[in-house]
């Protein structure tokens, strides 16, 4: 089961390393892992993806709470909550290709970013099923490269991460 | 241990204008160190020059890991955070050994590093280790100091944590300029842990009725009892509850002492080598109360088959402890201590006529049990040693088959008797633990019941305590094997003693040359008279007895079996 981890950290020096640390020693395999400022210079969200059963999620929530750096923390599934990725991926596409290529851009939402002779470089966000989708599309023309962010997500409606007494 | 920090009085005083090292000084007094352990460098220089005229009490080892070994049994014996330091690179990585045998018995310890100039932090200078990197994984927490400004806090910070919720040893790795620059102003005081937020005291109060109902709809309860309730002090209340409710009592290598052996209800140690009764109860227990222990493997055995017919409550101050090893029925999160306090009332009286004559019959079936004949046996030595001490002695020891004699035969009695490495199995753990022990309670009887081997690896350190005229103890059963692992072999790999075979040096001879008292025994004749003798003796006191060479631990539950699947001795 693929869960997301959503943890509030001090916005300090170490404190990646105590995070990724904590998953190595446990051998706990991360599957994306992005970190990033918040509404608050103090603290950085890490939305970190792991795939594990309940127990061993069970597990890396509690150990991840255990670390003193770490300030809250929240599992995202089943809960009521955005998920966000965002890709960068160059396409290979001569001229003849380049307007099927962009009415599908058009029709994921997507955004042509940059266009040379022989490719086109598109900007997609959304789900990570919505980009595995766009992906396996464009795959025939040819992809040359492949950029994406790892998934962040947030919870709808009015609570915030931070309201969740999680500790 | 949910103590918060000492009485504070920083905020009186006027650190502007003072440098790094006299603040650090200042900061290690408030926080109530009396001993420090550890070894100098040039990092360090402008703290040791604070040292100098210090109150604090410094205590120079000869090698930084007998320091931390030190620190951390100061701790244990005490229930105070003990203290180490050490300088960069070597100084440091010589801790590292010490660092995870405390952090995995979870034992409350700062560990000071000096550290490079914070100007040369990664350019591969003189003497540079990234110490914050490699002891991560070992410590509870650790901190590298950016600025002097940061320095008492900090300091503050590190003792709050290695001595609150679920203690642990905190590194502070100070770079030498933030010990020498002078502090500008008065600096922020105020902890700023915003996710720090140690569990402890009391708990769910409808989770402990759920607990109490089901000990008290229990037939055959058993308690199993770690290293929590001494690190709690909860070993009166637990007592309370047993006799209350009528309930066998096992402890495992940590929690030996929270419950008194000599009680008809104590079950002794459970486990790999504990008594075969214990683990019977267990397996056959239909209410198993786990109070501040960890279903380590070393207890469990094949984890699928421990325990099979018990409700299982855990009790335990951190979280993350709960439902790791063993999917646990009724969680009570919080302080031992204060829950068995609120438990005690809830739980009834309790008769269990049926349970306790089934567990009489295994305790006079399955007896810890040794042979007095032929060469002395290690376990007559513990045996023997707990009855001339009046089972009250402080009890070190090292890792091997002796540790586990020492915890089968000694018969203990009080919370913090016995200081042994049990979850990382720390080989030269004994020596030190004992000399930190002995400063740390100095009108007691230290005595470290050691093996050749271990005993090989850190005796260098019996040079600090006759140099600081401990009257700390000795005994080394010379088995002249690295006998644990050759009773593995033994049993499991044809006799093939393949590196093995350990052949020691005249002990006595290298005792008295490092200053100690020396004497070696034999003869089962001579025993008791030089056991007697190194009793009444005044100073440190080596007491090397030559034992049984292929003498076995048993029972024991080899790996990966069942917990009532024990291998006998002969005489059962
Ligand atoms: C050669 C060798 C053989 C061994 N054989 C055995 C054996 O046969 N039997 C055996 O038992 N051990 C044995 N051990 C030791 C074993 O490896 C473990 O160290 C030990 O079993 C762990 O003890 P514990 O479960 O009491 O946990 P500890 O390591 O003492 O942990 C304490 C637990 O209490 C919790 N706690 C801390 N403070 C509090 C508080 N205030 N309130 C509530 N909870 C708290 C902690 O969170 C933790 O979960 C052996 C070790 C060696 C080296
Ligand atoms: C530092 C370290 N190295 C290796 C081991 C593995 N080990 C466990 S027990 C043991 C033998 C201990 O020998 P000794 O101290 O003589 O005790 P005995 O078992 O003979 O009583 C060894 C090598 C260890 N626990 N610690
Ligand atoms: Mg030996």
């Amino acid at each position: 089961m693929k869960h997301v981890i959503s943890a509030i950290v001090q916005n300090e020096s170490g404190v990646l390393a105590h995070v990724a640390g904590m998953f190595a020693a446990r051998g706990y395999n991360i599957d994306s892992l992005v970190v990033g400022r918040t509404e608050d210079e103090r603290f950085s969200r890490m939305t970190i993806v792991v795939i594990g059963d309940d127990r061993i999620l069970e597990q890396v929530r509690k150990q991840l709470e255990k670390l003193i750096t770490v300030v809250r923390v929240r599992d995202f599934l089943g809960a009521d909550c955005l998920l966000r990725d965002l890709m960068l991926i160059r396409v290979h596409a001569l001229p003849d290709k380049r307007t099927e290529i962009t009415s599908l851009v058009d029709l994921f939402r997507g955004r042509v970013v940059d266009v040379s002779k022989s490719s086109i470089m598109v900007e997609l966000a959304g789900t990570e099923e919505k980009l595995e989708a766009f992906i396996d599309l464009v795959r025939p023309y040819g992809i040359r490269e492949l950029a994406r962010t790892g998934v962040i997500a947030m919870q709808r409606g009015q609570t915030t991460t931070s309201d969740n007494e999680e500790k | 241990m949910t103590k918060k920090t000492k009485k504070d009085d920083t905020k009186a005083t006027n650190f502007s204008g003072m440098s790094g090292a006299k603040v650090f000084e200042k900061m290690l007094r408030d926080q109530g160190v009396e001993v420090l352990f550890g070894y100098p460098g040039g990092v360090l220089l402008p703290i040791f020059d604070e040292l100098h005229d210090s109150k604090i009490k410094f205590i120079l080892t000869r090698h930084e890991q007998g320091a931390c070994h030190m620190a951390d049994a100061y701790a244990r014996s005490t229930g105070k955070t003990g203290t180490v330091i050490a300088t960069s690179g070597p100084g440091a990585t010589n801790l590292i050994t010490g660092l995870a045998t405390a952090n995995m018995d979870s034992v409350p310890m700062v560990a000071i590093t000096g550290q490079v100039k914070s100007s040369l932090i990664g350019n591969d200078a003189f003497q540079e280790a990234d110490v914050t990197g490699i002891t991560r994984p070992v410590t509870k927490h650790n901190f590298l100091v950016k600025d002097v400004k940061d320095l008492g806090r900090i300091i503050k910070e590190a003792f709050y944590i290695a001595s609150s919720g679920r203690p642990g040893p905190v590194l502070v790795d100070i770079p030498v300029d933030a010990t020498t620059a002078l502090l500008d102003g008065e600096p922020d005081m105020e902890m700023a842990l915003p996710g720090y937020k140690p569990r402890g005291g009391k708990g769910n109060e409808r989770q402990i009725k759920l607990a109490a109902k089901a000990i008290n709809d229990a037939e055959r309860p058993v308690l199993y009892v770690g290293g929590g309730v001494i690190l709690s002090g909860a070993s009166d209340v637990l007592r309370e509850v047993a006799i209350k409710g009528n309930i066998p009592t096992t402890t495992t290598l940590m929690g030996l002492g929270a419950f008194d052996e000599s009680h008809p209800l104590s079950l002794k140690m459970l486990g790999m080598h504990g008594t075969a009764y214990a683990n019977h109860a267990v397996q056959a227990c239909d209410c198993l109360i786990s109070v501040g222990a960890r279903f380590e493997d070393r207890v469990t055995g094949d984890l699928t088959k421990f325990a099979p017919h018990a409700k299982i409550i855990h009790l335990d101050i951190d979280p993350a402890s709960i439902s790791k090893n063993v999917m646990v029925d009724i969680p009570l999160v919080g302080d031992a201590k204060c829950i068995l306090e609120q438990m005690l009332p809830h739980i009834k009286d309790g008769k269990r006529e049926a349970w306790i004559k089934q567990i009489d019959g295994w305790k006079k079936k399955f007896p810890l049990t040794y042979k007095a004949e032929g060469k002395i046996k290690p376990q007559e030595v513990c045996e023997m040693l707990g009855k001339l001490t009046d089972h009250d002695a402080i009890i070190a020891t090292g890792v091997g088959q002796h540790q586990m004699w020492t915890a089968q035969f000694y018969g203990w009695k009080k919370p913090r008797q016995i200081i042994t490495s049990g979850g990382l199995g720390t080989m030269g753990f004994g020596v030190p633990a004992a000399i930190g022990a002995q400063f740390g309670n100095p009108d007691k009887l230290v005595v470290d019941i050691d093996g050749d081997g271990s005993f090989s690896m850190t005796m260098v350190e019996i040079i600090t305590s006759v140099q600081n005229n401990l009257p700390t103890k000795f005994i080394v059963l010379d088995n002249d094997y690295l006998g644990m692992v050759r009773q593995w072999q033994q049993l499991f790999y044809n006799k093939r003693y393949s590196a093995t075979p350990h052949k020691c040096p005249d002990f006595t001879l290298i005792a008295k040359g490092f200053g100690a008292e020396a004497r070696t025994v034999t003869d089962r004749s001579e025993l008791e008279d030089a056991m007697k003798e190194m009793i009444n003796s005044k100073g440190t006191y080596v007491l090397h007895v030559r034992v049984e060479p292929e003498e076995n631990v048993f029972p024991m539950v080899a790996a990966g079996k069942a917990l009532d699947d024990m291998i006998h001795g002969e005489l059962i």
